[in-house]
């Protein structure tokens, strides 16, 4: 069901370096999960709404009114490249 | 010291507030017992325990409380089971967890689980396996093994876990203690290193009923930090009900048919528990889930879709491991969820990822978003015509370690009598039903939404009539 | 060479980002930043620490409405966040929480360009590039600023009806006026709190079929989106005359060179993945809320003035634009107009006259400035005018008075009789006198005119200025001219 192209190809999407035996496990593992799934998609579910949120609830809104930040210092000491008061990075487009 | 770790959560409190037992007292047991443990159920234990704030006069009495690792706990490591975050220590405290210290519940330590809470057995998590008391050859389920595993084993009071798909009431079962699965929305997940943000709860997990209804009691409410949390209708009750007279079970035959999957020695155990029941006065009858047999699917396709985005933010940039940070941005990226992503996580970022894609979307989540709409309906039905609905909580008893670890499709499976609920959204709970071939069986009863009080009755009934004697595992 | 050459117009489409002047960020309670130091307005949700969820912010959802209610786009009864997944140091989450097929406004309109869709989200953080030239390329390492990320964004995309570089300057010109007005931004390209990218594309002109679209950002100025525009129209055009095809790709606007380059592909077109943001509830614009952004639209929004300056006062449209998109002009123009009776002068005053004399008074205090803090009151332009049309006082001789009004302010009455700045008539002493003198000064030109040159009056007029210092009005010289001629 899922060949080592679509395998390559949402690894990408996920960021994740797959190693060549991974990528073969993973579409082994993955079609098979899928292939049981797939009896979903035999159901008649025309014109059902997606529940894309379980409680009866809207408008859980927050008043504009600040509140107290995190001191710099205890965001930066998680930091794994601290640089320049932020947070150090590879640049993106850099070789 | 043994007979201090006998007396449950509520009657150590119960003495405390006699004045007839120090809160240091008590937390020393747990912690010394916590500390020397060789279930590898903490991941983190207390060194000491905290100065008395007048627990005495607390709701919880200073009764100390074990927490998932993936609660975020201020300053002490929160890993959520997982190498990417090993030695993490968050900023801030999770809002329960809070709570519970609040009411008089400190932090004893922090349980092992299956990484992201990504599992039924506990194999996945980054930091070992957890063993199950009962037989340490086996698992003690998942994801919240550690949790399970600690209570059972008199090496805490109780705990705190959370479930997505089963992930407090499995290990529950296997462990032969209680667990529950609030509403959703009924307990903030403000804090909670996030699995699938749609499922997630947290809840209890304890020796009996009652202590289960008390850490409820001090857990839910309406949290402005979380837009999903709710305010709670009315109060937990404590649950004191003696029978069962007046109830309506529902038996939903999607699930517990021949066809099923369950062991036979489950099924003993859950038929004799309806036989009970029904000496207590409940009408047992059989009920239809129409799309029940659906949900295991639904559920394996909405959870991935929502942890691969949730667990995106883990990249190496602002905390956690970082792996080849002087190669460019995306090979940065991807070495380091690479090596700090378990194989579990892995497979189902990439199923999740999968099921989001383009031109999957809606073969894949838009379809099973559709599934859960008819779940929830067909619960909504039932209970028009059952008080709750009733199972086995999970179709075996604990299996042996690394027995499923290489066939991730049956350890899916082993969710689908619990699954059904948490997609609904509603309130279910497992209580130990006796033991097959020595390991204790679960029997789940759910209720609808904000119907937690009365199930705790129910099943506080249940439990008495039961009689399940747990000691065995705490020695 | 072929014989018949294509006519192409150019077909664009604008999505304008705006940050949102409110106290705090979209999803935290972070206070907004104003260049403070690198990140100290984070907190677990804006940093996408784990664990952390978001929660609206009432008033950014109030600000939304109100630019929907501005723009007459319909305000959607219930409208959902949604999660935008890619992977980005800027981006905390991995994702960004934004609105994707039910946002919170569609449809509309302002003045030429039909609205697509309005709706709420967040913005990115600052990433940082160390090297000198601040840009990506040559630099090794980035890093991160987590002030702005957060900040609420509303995000306002057209359908492609704009028609031509200068309309891709100007009617964001007009926009940012409107959204000045409602107050939800400070709407400045430089600073950022108004970010506006370009859909370009080009067809044969007459057809209804749209062309392939490219997409322009980093257009920082109104002149500069003109500029790319036009650059990318000819570039556009260029390429299909020579049997090329346009390809679809972004472009980066370089306004040092005024050129466009392609940013680098991405080897995977963006797939976002778009799903409902479980951590959020969907946001329902109730009566309440709808109402209470009505409440807070100010009475009249640009496009209206305008409207109304051309259509019920006969303003021309440009001079009618300019007044609307210019509140401070607008605002002057109303207060003369309504200044009837005001100097005790209860003569009507005519609008278009008046409008006249607004640009002849920022010419004198500059462009930048407020005629309301100039010393010129509203009534004394009102006068003025007033004088003008009916030819009390010339043309000239009251750019003169205005002159003095912007020194000195008072009544221009005052000024015109103490500087003898009054309006020559063939009634006056003199003036025919001067006349018959310009006549004989010139006859060459007197001939001219004579036999039907009108042209070769101009010299004639220009003496009788001259001798006046402007005080005669040029038509009543004309006409006395033409009388002494015999015409």
């Amino acid at each position: 069901m899922l060949d080592r192209e679509q395998v390559l190809h949402v690894a990408r999407l996920a960021r994740l370096d797959l190693s060549d035996e991974e990528v073969e496990r993973m579409a082994i593992e993955l079609s098979k999960v899928l292939d049981h799934i797939d009896k979903i998609r035999e159901l008649d579910l025309e014109g059902v709404p997606p529940t894309s949120h379980v409680i009866d609830v809207v408008n859980a809104l927050r008043a504009d009114e600040p509140e107290p930040s995190l001191p710099r210092e205890v965001i930066l000491a998680a930091a794994p490249e601290p640089l320049h008061d932020g947070f150090g990075v590879p640049s993106p487009g850099a070789a | 010291m043994s007979e201090l770790i006998e007396l449950t959560a509520a009657a150590a409190a119960e003495r405390i507030r006699a004045r007839e037992i120090a809160p240091a007292e008590l937390f020393e047991a747990y912690r010394a017992r916590a500390a020397g443990n060789d279930l590898n159920a903490y991941t983190w234990v207390a060194e000491a325990p905290p100065a008395d704030d007048g627990y005495a006069q607390a709701p919880l009495g200073g009764v100390p409380v074990a927490v998932k690792d993936l609660f975020c706990t201020e300053g002490v490591p929160s890993q959520s089971g997982s190498k990417i975050l090993e030695g993490y220590r968050p900023p801030y405290t999770a809002t329960v967890v809070g709570k519970l210290a609040q009411a008089g519940a400190p932090l004893l330590g922090k349980t092992n689980q299956d990484e992201f809470a990504m599992g039924s057995s506990n194999e996945n998590s980054g930091f070992g396996p957890v063993l199950n008391p009962w037989d340490r050859s086996r698992v003690p389920g998942g994801s919240s093994g550690g949790s399970a595993a600690a209570v059972a084993a008199g090496l805490a009071p109780w705990a705190l876990g959370t479930d997505t798909g089963g992930s407090i009431r499995q290990p529950a079962a296997l462990c032969g203690i209680v667990g529950l699965k609030p509403t959703y929305g009924a307990c903030s997940r403000h804090g909670m290193i996030a699995f699938a943000s749609s499922l997630d709860q947290a809840g209890p997990l304890t020796r009996d009923v009652t202590d289960a209804a008390l850490i409820l009691r001090h857990t839910i409410g309406r949290d402005r930090h979380d837009s999903t949390s709710l305010e709670f209708p009315g109060e937990i009750a404590l649950p004191q009900a003696e029978d069962l007279k007046g109830i309506r079970l529902g038996v939903p035959e999607e699930l517990t048919g021949a066809a099923g999957g369950i062991e036979p020695g489950v099924r003993e155990s859950f038929e004799s528990t309806l036989a009970l029941a029904e000496r207590l006065g409940a009408t047992v009858e059989p009920c239809r889930l129409p799309h029940a047999p659906h949900a295991l699917s639904a559920y394996y396709l909405i959870a991935p879709a929502e942890a691969s985005a949730n667990l995106a933010r883990f990249d190496g940039v602002r905390y956690g491991l970082r792996v080849d940070g002087d190669a460019d941005l995306i090979t940065m990226y991807s070495r380091t969820r690479d090596a700090g992503f378990g194989p579990e996580v892995k497979r189902r970022i990439m199923l999740g990822t999968y099921a989001l894609s383009s031109g999957y979307y809606d073969a894949y989540y838009g379809t099973a978003q559709k599934v859960r709409t008819k779940i929830a309906e067909d619960f909504d039905n039932a209970f028009e015509r059952f008080d709750f609905i009733v199972t086995p909580t999970s179709p075996c008893t604990a299996f042996e370690l690394g027995s499923k670890i290489d066939d991730p499709l049956a350890m899916y499976l082993n969710d689908f009598l619990a699954v059904p609920m948490s997609l609904a959204g509603i309130a279910a709970i497992s209580i130990p039903s006796g033991l097959s071939e020595g390991l204790p069986v679960g029997f789940q009863l759910a209720g609808p939404a904000f119907s937690e009080s009365r199930l705790l009755d129910a099943a506080y009934a249940l439990e008495r009539a039961i009689g399940f004697d747990g000691s065995e595992a705490r020695r | 060479m072929s014989s018949e050459k294509v006519e192409y117009e150019p077909v664009i489409g604008l999505e304008i980002h705006v940050q949102l002047s409110t106290r705090t960020k979209m999803f935290c309670g972070c206070r907004l930043s104003f260049n403070d130091p690198p990140n100290v307005h984070t907190c677990p949700t804006c940093l996408g620490l784990p664990g952390a969820l978001p929660v609206v912010n009432a008033r950014a959802v109030h600000f939304g409405i109100m630019i929907g209610l501005a723009l007459g786009c319909e305000i959607a009864e219930r409208s959902l966040f949604h999660r935008k997944n890619y992977f980005y140091p800027d981006l905390p989450k991995g994702y960004q929480i934004s609105q994707y097929d039910v946002p919170l406004c569609r449809g509309g309109r302002l003045g030429d360009v039909r609205i697509h869709r309005v709706h709420l989200e967040e913005d990115a953080a600052k990433l940082n590039h160390l090297g000198t030239s601040g840009r990506i390329h040559g630099s090794d390492r980035s890093w991160v600023d987590f002030n702005r990320g957060g900040t609420p964004l509303v995000e306002i995309v057209t359908e492609p009806d704009l028609r031509s570089p200068e309309q891709a300057r100007e009617w964001p010109s007009l926009l940012r006026t409107t959204l000045r007005q409602l107050g939800v931004s400070d709407v400045n390209m430089e600073e950022g709190s108004l970010r506006v990218d370009a859909n370009v594309s080009v067809r044969p002109a007459g057809a209804t079929e749209l062309g392939t679209k490219t997409e322009l950002k980093n257009m920082n100025s109104f002149r500069f989106l003109e500029r790319g525009v036009r650059a990318e129209i000819i570039r556009q055009i260029a390429l299909l005359e020579q049997g090329e095809p346009v390809l679809q790709e972004t472009l980066h606007y370089d306004p040092a060179s005024d050129s466009l380059t392609p940013l680098r592909s991405k080897e995977e077109a963006h797939d976002y993945r778009y799903f409902p943001e479980p951590d959020l509830v969907p946001v329902v614009a109730t009566e309440e809320m709808v109402a209470a952004a009505r409440a807070d639209l100010p009475a009249e929004l640009p496009a209206e003035r305008a409207a109304r300056y051309e259509n019920e006062l006969g303003l021309n449209a440009d001079t009618a634009r300019l007044f609307a998109f210019r509140t401070e002009l607008g605002d002057y123009f109303e207060r003369a107009l309504a200044a009837a009776g005001g100097n005790g002068d209860k003569r009507q005053i005519d609008p278009v006259e008046l409008s006249n004399w607004i640009p002849q008074l920022v010419e004198r205090i500059g462009s930048d400035s407020d005629p309301a803090s100039s010393n010129v009151a509203p009534e004394s332009l009102a006068t003025l005018a007033t004088m003008v049309k009916a030819k009390e006082v010339s043309r000239d001789a009251a750019r003169e008075v205005l002159t003095r009004l912007v020194e000195e302010g008072g009544d221009p009455r005052a000024i015109i009789e103490r500087e003898g700045l009054g309006a020559l008539t063939a009634d006056d002493d003199g003036l025919g006198e001067l006349v018959d003198r310009a006549i004989a000064a010139d006859p060459a030109a007197a001939e001219q005119v004579r036999s039907g040159n009108m042209k070769a009056i101009g010299p004639l007029v220009g003496y009788v200025m001259r001798e006046t210092k402007g005080r005669a009005d040029g038509g009543e010289i004309t006409r006395l001219i033409r009388e002494r001629l015999g015409l």
